[in-house]
């Protein structure tokens, strides 16, 4: 017994760590259920019935406040189906365009050393700082007047307001790539189309990714640009349809809980599939 | 090697005929219909001068609007960073699930504004409410119904979305700074707390210049958990600026005052931003 126990005393030195581990890890329990608690405790009403969120809001669903029929019921309020794949198809649409367009921008505003080339560069990278509202109502106006008040013009909107951080993105990972190879390849005989799908674009997959995330993030979310611009029943995005599904059942929290799962649970999906990609592309974009 | 200004602007034309359409000229055009008298309905705006300029800062709405967001700008900010910062020496740490905490502080960054002002709304409404009332803790109970709980509300879902964020830009940040640094400062005798202030701090300021540029933008600039949250009220008393612009446009149809506020306001955006990269920017040592 006694050699058991004198494997088992600790140097101070390791029981001092021991204890750190074990502190982290208590405080990493506290503040990470802290964090999931909202989401927690929504899934939670979300099973019971109205009845149940009023008398026990806090504690599991009972035998007699236990229904799964608030999820098909958000599901037909939010006609699901049809503002999911309109999120999907504007966000999916959009987010291809501006990947295209800014990488075609951005490669020939590192590769021309003019002054012009410069000055488009900070007019892109300045007009980050302008704050929507500011765009908004001119916007509309003149988008009215142009017959872009529908899901083309959003689309449109969209690349516009997505082009800046994008080609700010890609013209940080361009500048670092050589241009021998382009030059080499011009002498063989590739035009400029060729020089841009064939050689360059191949080599931007990485920031390609990144950049996709951060635009994904943002459009799918949106909501203030659409709730302007969609003014027809079946083109309503995820977002637009969610807040009008408020107005309707405000204070029918068993509804709504269910109704804020359904558009939570996708993005946690999405998450979880490319955390490492997400993780990367909000480091790559907040550090440029 | 010569190269065709052709392709120059054969590349850069849609990019630049987007931008130009979306926001260029809708920017200018908002300068202009600042000192205007356009409501939306008639077809003709008329010059006015700086009428509308005046006129805003005689607006309560708006003064209120621009105090409230202010006074939440700045504790958004140090409230985010701090805990955002804390978050990542929590996670940079060596112990058996730390990479799962990083996904979960993360995580809700990703919901859309929207969705979180309206599960926090449960929260604060329903969920704190009977916390108070099973703790008897009284100050739990009337979330969103008055001013302070309204901002505290606000301020609470702000720290909650954004400092996993800011966490990930420290963590990137952290672990640029070498051991070799550290194991220097130690063999000194730099231990926990003058390791942390005078050593680790320091060679985070890159970090916090952007971490600090990116909350005072997403302060100023909130909308949607704004709007799901409180809506500005109990009456309008937690509208914030961009929330403010919004219902003097589309519920007062002023359009000429919500254009002069929302240059105003991005004067104000661009001044703060500007002068925390100056301030900090300073500050930043070389490693």
């Amino acid at each position: 017994m006694k050699s058991a126990e004198a494997v088992f005393v600790k140097t101070g030195m390791q029981r001092k760590n021991s204890i750190q581990k074990m502190s982290f890890i208590l405080v990493g329990i506290v503040l990470g259920a802290l964090f999931l608690f909202p989401i927690l405790i929504l899934i939670l009403n979300s099973f019971k019935n109205q009845k149940g969120i009023f008398l026990n809001v806090l504690g599991f669903p009972d035998a007699k406040t236990f229904t799964p029929d608030n999820y098909p019921k958000a599901f037909e309020s939010l006609n699901y189906m049809l503002s999911f794949m309109n999120s999907l198809v504007i966000t999916a649409i959009s987010t291809v365009l501006i990947l295209m367009v800014s990488a075609m921008a951005a490669w020939v505003l590192v590769r021309y050393k003019t002054k012009i080339s410069s000055a488009i560069f900070i007019m892109f990278a300045a007009s980050m700082l302008v704050p929507f509202q500011c765009v908004m109502l001119p916007l509309v106006s003149m988008g009215s007047a142009l017959h872009m008040i529908n899901r083309v013009g959003l689309v449109i909107m969209y690349i516009g307001f997505g082009t800046s951080m994008s080609i700010i993105m890609f013209h940080g990972f361009i500048k670092n790539i050589p241009e021998e190879l382009e030059e080499a390849a011009t002498i063989d005989g590739c035009n400029s189309v060729q020089l841009f799908f064939i050689i360059l674009v191949p080599m931007l997959k990485t920031i390609m990714i990144t950049v996709t995330i951060l635009n994904i993030m943002w459009i799918w979310n949106d909501f203030l640009l659409p709730s302007l611009i969609i003014n027809k029943p079946g083109w309503q995005t995820l977002p637009l349809k969610t807040y009008l599904f408020f107005g309707q059942f405000s204070k029918r929290w068993d509804l709504a809980s269910a109704g804020l799962m359904l558009c939570i649970v996708p993005i946690v999906i999405f998450y979880l599939f490319c955390q490492k990609y997400i993780v990367k592309g909000v480091t790559d974009g907040a550090i440029k | 090697m010569r190269k065709s200004k052709t392709r120059f602007w054969l590349f850069l034309s849609p990019a630049l005929a987007a931008f130009g359409l979306i926001v260029l000229i809708p920017t200018l055009m908002g300068f202009w219909y600042a000192f205007t008298d356009w409501n939306g309905i008639s077809e003709t705006a008329k010059f006015v001068g700086v009428r509308n300029f005046v006129a805003i800062f005689g607006d309560q709405s708006f003064l209120h609007a621009f105090g409230f967001t202010a006074l939440f700008a700045l504790c958004a900010v140090i409230l985010v960073n701090v805990v955002g910062f804390a978050l990542a020496l929590l996670v940079t740490q060596k112990f058996p699930g730390a990479t799962a905490l990083r996904g979960v502080f993360f995580m809700p960054n990703l919901i859309g504004g929207l969705l979180l002002g309206f599960t926090w709304q449960f929260i604060f409404t329903s969920i704190f409410t009977a916390i108070g009332k099973v703790a008897g803790w009284k100050f739990m109970e009337g979330w969103l119904s008055t001013p302070q709980t309204g901002f505290g509300g606000l301020l609470i879902l702000t720290v909650w979305q954004l400092s996993g964020y800011m966490m990930i830009i420290y963590i990137a940040q952290l672990q640029q700074i070498q051991d070799s640094v550290k194991e220097a400062a130690r063999i000194d005798g730099a231990k926990g707390g003058s390791m942390l202030f005078h050593i680790t701090l320091p060679l985070m300021m890159p970090a916090f210049t952007i971490g600090l540029f990116m909350t005072i933008s997403n302060s100023f600039k909130m909308f949607d958990q704004n709007l799901a949250l409180t809506a500005g009220g109990p009456y309008r008393s937690t509208e914030m600026l961009a929330l403010n612009i919004y219902n003097s446009a589309f519920a007062e149809n002023s359009l000429g005052i919500a254009q002069a506020k929302a240059i105003t306001f991005l004067i104000v955006v661009a001044a703060v931003g500007i002068t925390q990269l100056m301030l900090t920017k300073r500050r930043e040592v070389e490693m």
